[in-house]
């Protein structure tokens, strides 16, 4: 195994990898910036799960009926949102307990529950995908050493995804918007005295939030592997949940974060088609990201307490005006 | 307008009302979801109750559905009763499927009846082992429970399948030649098979009974013990806990252990009482683990509870892998699952809270 192979420095094992971390950590990316906003809110959202596989199912059936691949991702967006709206009711306005909650998006709409059952009742398992997004700029381009494959030989979702990470950030620090946002997710309490709606405010972001993991989902159906499988994202929400918290809730650290285990998660891949390692089991790369995540968990995590790192205050927490 | 104020106290008839309109409301939405997906609601909702409930064959169908269920539904209900939010009993219950199995092979038809309690043990101790994991984790670097669980489960899933089809463990055949190209595991021994309880035409598994017993031991141990009491505790209030000198990290290693444990032999009765092989495929594609999350949270932890709720939920999956087909797409039970848990969770709202309507609100603010 060397570092630099034979076929130049794009086919070297390393920018192989670097590339893989940036394909497979978008839909990482997505979910995680969701779920972000939500946070940000003080709404915890533990369905992401279940909300990108819902996203996922019904960005491919759109695309399989209405061969238009921005169409689908409309739809992937608004089956996020929805599950987010189920979740957003339960926990604002019944103010239930938001993990139990969570959990019960996951199952509801999870592997063995409504995306499954949508994928049987729509019938969209076992075909490929009419159209799927891949690379599109120009070959010279996408060969370009080092850069070409690892930064431009991507799909559209790729590059929106920057983009949003933009937004998220610029949203957060530098708007009116964004600051109300930040102060719901701290003092629900003193942000209700300002006059800011709170209600709206956890309503809106934890929609929005689930729009995305719906377009993190989809990113899997649509251009990762363009079909649709029954828990096709493999634990993705989960390490996307994981993600907010290594990122410190910052949406810059989150593109960090989401290549660093897009990496581990396209790994198992890269290695197989090389041959690389091939007496090792299979099953020990396939653990990587989930080991990874419990990993630098435990470092953040025993790193200080949550509030230092920037865990919003009310997060967690109903917010009821008349028991503040 | 509609506001929601705290009950001052809570109506006794309201705790049974509740759940019963919650159920009541999660068939309503069930049958919205069953017309908006083209499917005929009535004829659906009979052919589930007659496939999970409706005869004797159906019933011992459930029975042995409900097994596993009411072991990962323990094992939740008992880490969730003091906010310790394990959701590792999915990989849990592999951990002790792999090594209650392998105490059964190992023992052979030597030890007779030995092999049963063997099993036992050597299940608990894979749960609880794996459980420990992310009970050190939260005990001693805070780290969050939910995550790393999850992420075990995941791990569990791969070891177990590499145990059969990635290498030659002592788990897999590998006695005959077509064994060597359609991994499986190796038959457990006839002293490994767990006895069977018949009466009446119905079958009772050990590991059912198993259940039961444990069920009424964690509710001895929750609500008798001092252990329990302080577990309630840590759980409602860990800062009084903290205050009245409870040791708040030796409770998490016991709840996690304890927790594990329940799992473990529910992945060592599937060896013992169902499958009496390792079954790596059988294991992961069935879901006990998340389903019995959904079983905890509707018991709102009360074993009892989750002894009666594995039941219903039992026969609700038996009649859906029954019925599985183009009429009946999986995934409906799952659907359903949620959409009762749901209407549980929000319903709960009602216990605790009254809405009221806008005009009359305005009145009560008024005289307050």
């Amino acid at each position: 195994m060397t570092l630099l192979a034979a076929g130049g420095i794009n086919d070297s094992i390393l920018v192989v990898v670097l590339a893989s971390a940036v394909a497979y950590g978008t839909p990482l990316l997505y979910a995680a910036l969701g779920e972000l906003l939500a946070e940000r809110s003080g709404v915890l959202n533990l369905g992401v799960e279940g909300m990108m596989l819902v996203g996922a199912v019904m960005g491919f059936w759109a695309v399989q009926r209405t061969d238009s691949l921005l169409l689908a991702i409309v739809v992937a967006a608004i089956a996020g949102g929805a599950m987010a709206l189920i979740h957003a009711f339960l926990v604002v306005t019944l103010r239930a307990n938001q993990i139990v909650s969570g959990l019960a998006l996951t199952i509801f709409a999870g592997a063995a529950g409504l995306s499954s059952y949508l994928g049987n009742d729509l019938n969209v398992a076992g075909q490929p995908a009419k159209h799927s997004f891949g690379p599109f700029l120009p070959h010279s381009w996408q060969n370009a050493k080092v850069i070409g494959p690892i930064l431009l030989a991507h799909s559209e979702l790729v590059f929106a995804s920057w983009v949003c990470v933009a937004l998220v950030a610029v949203y957060l620090g530098r708007t009116r918007l964004g600051l109300n946002l930040r102060a719901v997710g701290e003092s629900p309490a003193a942000a209700d005295a300002m006059g800011i709606n709170v209600v709206g405010y956890r309503y809106a972001h934890t929609i929005v939030g689930g729009a995305f993991a719906g377009v993190g989902g989809a990113t899997f159906t649509l251009s990762i592997t363009p079909q649709w499988v029954d828990g096709i994202t493999g634990g993705a929400g989960w390490i996307a949940i994981a993600l907010v918290i290594f990122a410190f809730w910052r949406p810059t650290l989150c593109l960090v974060g989401a290549y660093f285990f897009g990496a581990f998660s396209g790994i198992p891949f890269t290695f197989q088609a090389r041959g690389i390692l091939s007496g090792v089991p299979p099953e020990l790369f396939q653990s990587l990201p989930y080991v990874m995540t419990v990993i630098v968990l435990v470092l953040v995590s025993s790193a200080g307490a949550r509030r230092r790192l920037g865990a919003p205050a009310a997060l967690g927490t109903p917010y009821v005006r008349e028991e503040r | 307008m509609i506001r929601i104020e705290r009950r001052l106290a809570q109506p006794r008839w309201l705790t049974v009302a509740v759940p019963l309109g919650s159920l009541v409301v999660a068939f309503g939405v069930m049958t919205l979801v069953l017309l908006a997906t083209g499917h005929a609601p009535g004829h659906t909702f009979s052919r589930l109750i007659d496939t999970g409930f409706g005869s004797k064959a159906a019933l011992n169908e459930t029975l042995i559905s409900a097994t596993p269920l009411l072991f990962t539904g323990l094992c939740a209900a008992v880490a969730f009763r003091m906010q310790l939010f394990n959701i590792g009993g999915e990989g849990q219950l592999y951990a002790g499927a792999i090594l209650g199995a392998g105490a059964g092979i190992a023992l052979g038809n030597h030890t007779g009846w030995l092999s049963v309690p063997a099993m036992v043990v050597a299940g608990a101790v894979g749960g609880a082992a794996l459980a420990l994991v992310p009970g050190i984790l939260r005990a001693f670097f805070s780290t969050n429970e939910i995550i790393t669980s999850l992420m075990l489960n995941y791990v569990g899933a791969l070891v177990v399948n590499y145990l059969i089809f990635d290498s030659e463990s002592y788990w897999r055949d590998t006695s005959s030649a077509t064994a060597k190209v359609f991994p499986q595991g190796k038959n457990l021994p006839d002293a490994a098979s767990w006895p069977v309880a018949h009466s009446a035409g119905l079958y009772v598994p050990f590991g059912l009974l198993l259940g039961v017993v444990l069920a009424a031991v964690i509710w001895l141990l929750y609500t008798r013990t001092r252990f329990g009491f302080e577990v309630q505790v840590i759980g409602d209030s860990p800062r009084a806990a903290t205050y009245a000198g409870m040791r708040t990290r030796r409770k998490i290693l016991a709840v996690m252990a304890l927790s594990g444990a329940i799992a473990g032999i529910g992945g060592a009765s599937q060896d013992g009482d169902f499958r009496h092989t390792l079954d790596p495929r059988g294991l992961t594609a069935a879901g006990y683990g998340y389903a019995g999350i959904v079983i905890a949270a509707l018991a709102r932890y009360n074993p009892f509870a989750v002894c009666l709720i594995s039941f219903l939920l039992g026969g609700l999956q038996n009649a859906g892998f029954a019925l599985q087909g183009a009429d009946f797409p999986s995934g409906l039970v799952g659907v359903m699952q949620g959409v009762i848990l749901f209407c549980v969770l929000g319903g709960e709202v009602l216990t605790r809270y009254r809405v009221r309507f806008s005009r009359t609100a305005r009145r009560s603010e008024a005289t307050a």
